[in-house]
């Protein structure tokens, strides 16, 4: 098994947390796991980028054209980190509009949801995970948030991915 | 725990953990990108473990590495941490700790930014310990950081040097599944024995120490279990090897693999770039006519090698600067190799610049400077507020410490004329005034220079992740601290005028601000400190402890951009269909200040409790 993620967003919409359930997800599931994120000055609300490979990889980051997922955070982020993508790779975005990706109104979901913006995060999770386009099934991926979720963000993280998997269906 | 454990660890984390399995007692830092977490695992590993380990986020890098290194002198185990910049200040202590030695063992982890992406240069660490005569360790994944802590530490203790432990922004920002194991228990109490020709030594005892420090660098460079490792080749590639180290060798050995070429062609890993084996030297010498060296970010196994044979940073093969990113090593090898050029994808480039957080206090200060003082020189530091230049609020960006320096210099630079001076006003967080800031204000008071010095202080280290400062009162392990008060510091300095403000009252700042103009400039003037207060808007309690505004854009908006270009906040962005602004009500904290900004008085708010 070997799959390459990209997670693309903007400094503060947990970009951070994804990649790191992701990798914790690997991990329970048996699988080498190598990734890459942006900290420091960029995290104030500048374009970030995270990378998890998943199989037996060496260097945690991704060449251009190689990346067999993409999670968007932020549908302008396509343009910039659409090079690291593979021609048939599966693309997952945030956003309202339309295109040649699988789209998610995660912003507005959340607010149906009474869940913060920052949760949009999970219920992109959520939503690629429903459409099995990731190497992790909901239900390890629910385990991992249910786990390694801080206990006062637990409820809220889990609703925002069950949100997300509803949305997929 | 006493069985071995796979935990997913960053490699800072990773680092953390090394350093307390190794039985560290000591372990001390400055915070900075990308170093920043390995003393707060520290600190986490240690608590979880039980581990009897004193941990300090110290003022600066130099007073970390001169705690830590006590500690070793007393015969115990001890680790200091930093950013590869940090090295530049502790540089005074660690040039000498190489010819006076440790006692227990030291471990330095210096951790290098190639690119770079959150540093002002991208220097390497590894040749400032090949300067130093330290030999260092380059890791290229979080697994073999903590491995390398223990192995630093144990040839720092048979040799009685420091060992540097060189870590890349790749290999600390990475996440990986590490095992993790029971802990080394030393038990060594403190036992400082005096040794004045050693630790104190007087330039006559300087030479045979010097002496003393070439006889270990040769021995471990003839020692074989630090000797780069071979991959072998099958002969496909006769007289060429691959020499890589740090994260470059994990990168390079992902693309021969895929290549199907790992195991065709001769591939070294470098483990420790100083000293380079002698055997390995002379066997690159004999054995191959064509050798590439891949590594980060200066050719210091390049040098070592001295051989005009060798491609790479100084023959051009390699680029010489910047990071080396797959994309950069891949065509490197398909020249060296005599592969097909791979068709790659171009990045577009393009993307959103970091900006201060939406009510973050540091705008509202920033606004004040350059709208009261709009021909004045704005020297700055290092922290958030950089990205006041963003503003057009930071016209300089140096190194710790030196907006203060450069403020007293361009003020006697003008002044030299004898003429008209500019208002000069200068800008440090608090974190960075503790750091290198106070023996500069002391020397610009004492100096009689006259400019304007804004502390912003927000009571954090906001842009490394939130360590406290000494006046917080708290250290890195959650005790109390005994607190320094940055108002008493200013007052010892002797600057003549000194104001406490919020910057979010922006009319009243300004007024400060422009009374301090007016002491700079009286007869009598000098430095006018104002030290503006405001907590960090990431500090969850600082947040809800602050009235919020419920806000609205009028009518009256007459979509000049103002409150766009000239305080950016976040929150706001141009409505294209009314011509209006608009405030994104999932990013506005309510702060109230851009009522202030508006020329048409078009923002407004209104008092709102916290539900
Ligand atoms: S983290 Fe804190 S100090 Fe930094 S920009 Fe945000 S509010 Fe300002
Ligand atoms: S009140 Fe104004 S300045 Fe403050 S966060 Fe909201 S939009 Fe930004």
């Amino acid at each position: 098994m070997k799959q390459q993620i990209i997670v693309s967003g903007l400094g503060g919409q947990g970009a951070l947390t994804l990649t790191r359930l992701l990798a914790e997800a690997a991990a329970a599931a048996g699988l080498p796991v190598i990734t890459s994120e942006t900290h420091g000055m960029a995290q104030r609300g500048g374009t970030v980028i995270s990378m998890i490979k998943v199989g037996p990889f060496r260097g945690p980051l991704i060449p251009a054209g190689e990346a067999d997922r993409g999670l968007f955070l932020h549908l302008k982020n396509l343009a910039v980190h659409r090079f690291y993508l593979r021609e048939d790779a599966a693309v997952f975005i945030n956003t309202a509009l339309s295109g040649d990706y699988l789209s998610v109104d995660a912003r507005s979901l959340a607010a149906a949801h009474g869940l913060p913006p920052v949760a949009a995060n999970l219920i992109l999770l959520g939503f690629a995970a429903g459409k099995g386009g990731l190497f992790a099934g909901p239900d390890l991926l629910a385990e991992m948030i249910a786990a390694k979720t801080p206990e006062r963000f637990r409820e809220a993280s889990l609703k925002a991915f069950q949100a997300g998997l509803a949305a997929a269906a | 725990m006493t069985k071995t454990q796979q935990r997913i660890l960053m490699g800072n984390e990773a680092l953390g953990r090394g350093i307390v399995e190794a039985g560290v007692t000591m372990a001390a830092s400055y915070p900075g990108t990308p170093a920043s977490e390995i003393l707060a695992a520290v600190v986490t590993f240690a608590k979880e473990t039980g581990a009897d380990l004193y941990a300090e986020w110290s003022v600066n890098e130099k007073v970390a590495f001169e705690v830590a290194l006590a500690n070793s002198m007393c015969g115990r185990r001890s680790a200091v941490s930093m950013k590869q910049v940090g090295l530049n200040v502790a540089s005074d202590p660690f040039m000498r700790a190489a010819y006076l030695g440790v006692k227990g063992g030291l471990v330095v982890i210096a951790a290098d930014d190639p690119g770079p992406h959150s540093s002002q240069t991208e220097q390497d660490s590894r040749f400032f310990a090949m300067f130093a005569k330290v030999p260092v360790l380059d890791p290229s994944s979080p697994r073999e950081a903590k491995d390398m802590v223990a192995q630093a530490l144990e040839l720092s203790e048979r040799y009685g040097l420091p060992v540097m432990v060189r870590p890349t922004t790749r290999v600390c920002h990475a996440r990986q599944n590490v095992p993790c194991g029971p802990l080394l228990r030393l038990n060594r109490p403190a036992r400082f024995d005096k040794d004045p020709r050693r630790w104190c030594a007087t330039p006559v005892f300087v030479l045979s120490l010097h002496r003393e420090l070439n006889d270990k660098i040769d021995k471990i460079a003839g020692a074989p279990e630090f000797a780069p490792q071979l991959t072998a080749g099958d002969g496909s590639y006769p007289g060429a090897c691959v020499i890589a180290s740090g994260v470059a060798f994990a990168h390079t050995g992902d693309w021969l693999e895929e290549l199907g070429l790992l195991g065709r062609v001769d591939f070294f890993q470098v483990t420790m770039p100083y000293p380079l084996n002698r055997d390995f030297i002379h066997q690159v010498k004999i054995r191959y006519q064509q050798v590439l060296v891949i590594e980060e970010t200066y050719p210091v196994i390049e040098l070592q090698l001295a051989d005009a044979r060798v491609q790479g940073r100084t023959s051009g093969l390699v680029p010489r600067e910047g990071e080396l990113t797959p994309d950069v090593i891949r065509p490197v090898l398909e020249s060296f190799l005599k592969l097909p050029a791979r068709v790659v994808p171009v990045p577009a480039g393009g993307g959103d610049r970091p900006t201060l957080c939406a009510g973050c206090g540091h705008r509202a200060a920033f606004y004040a400077i350059k709208t009261a003082f709009p021909g004045g020189i704005f020297p700055s530091d290092i922290g958030c507020y950089t990205l006041g230049l963003n503003l057009g609020a930071v016209d300089t960006c140096h190194c710790m410490g030196a907006g203060i320096s450069q403020a007293a210099g361009f003020y006697r630079a003008y002044a030299a004329g004898g003429g008209e001076f500019p208002t000069i006003v200068a800008t440090i967080g608090d974190s960075t005034f503790f750091h290198a800031g106070v023996p500069a204000l002391f020397n610009a008071v004492f100096h009689q220079a006259r400019f304007i010095l804004v502390i912003l202080d927000n009571a954090t280290t906001a842009m490394t992740g939130h360590q406290p400062t000494p006046q917080a009162g708290c250290t890195a392990t959650g005790e109390a601290g005994h607190p320094v008060f940055i108002p008493d510091l200013v007052r010892a300095s002797g600057a003549g005028f000194i104001k406490e403000a919020d910057p979010y009252d922006l009319p009243a700042f300004m007024d400060l601000l422009r009374s301090a103009d007016a002491y700079c400039r009286s007869p009598a003037g000098g430095v006018a400190v104002v030290i503006a207060k405001h907590p960090c808007l990431l500090d969850r309690e600082a947040r809800q402890g602050q009235p919020v505004y419920s806000m609205a854009v009028t009518e009256a908006c007459t979509g000049c951009r103002h409150c766009l270009d000239d305080f950016e906040c976040p929150a706001l962005s141009l409505d294209e269909t009314d011509g209006r602004v608009v405030i994104d009500g999932g990013r506005c904290v309510g702060c109230g200040v851009c009522v202030h900004v508006c020329p048409e008085g078009a923002i407004t708010a209104a008092k709102e409790g916290r539900p």
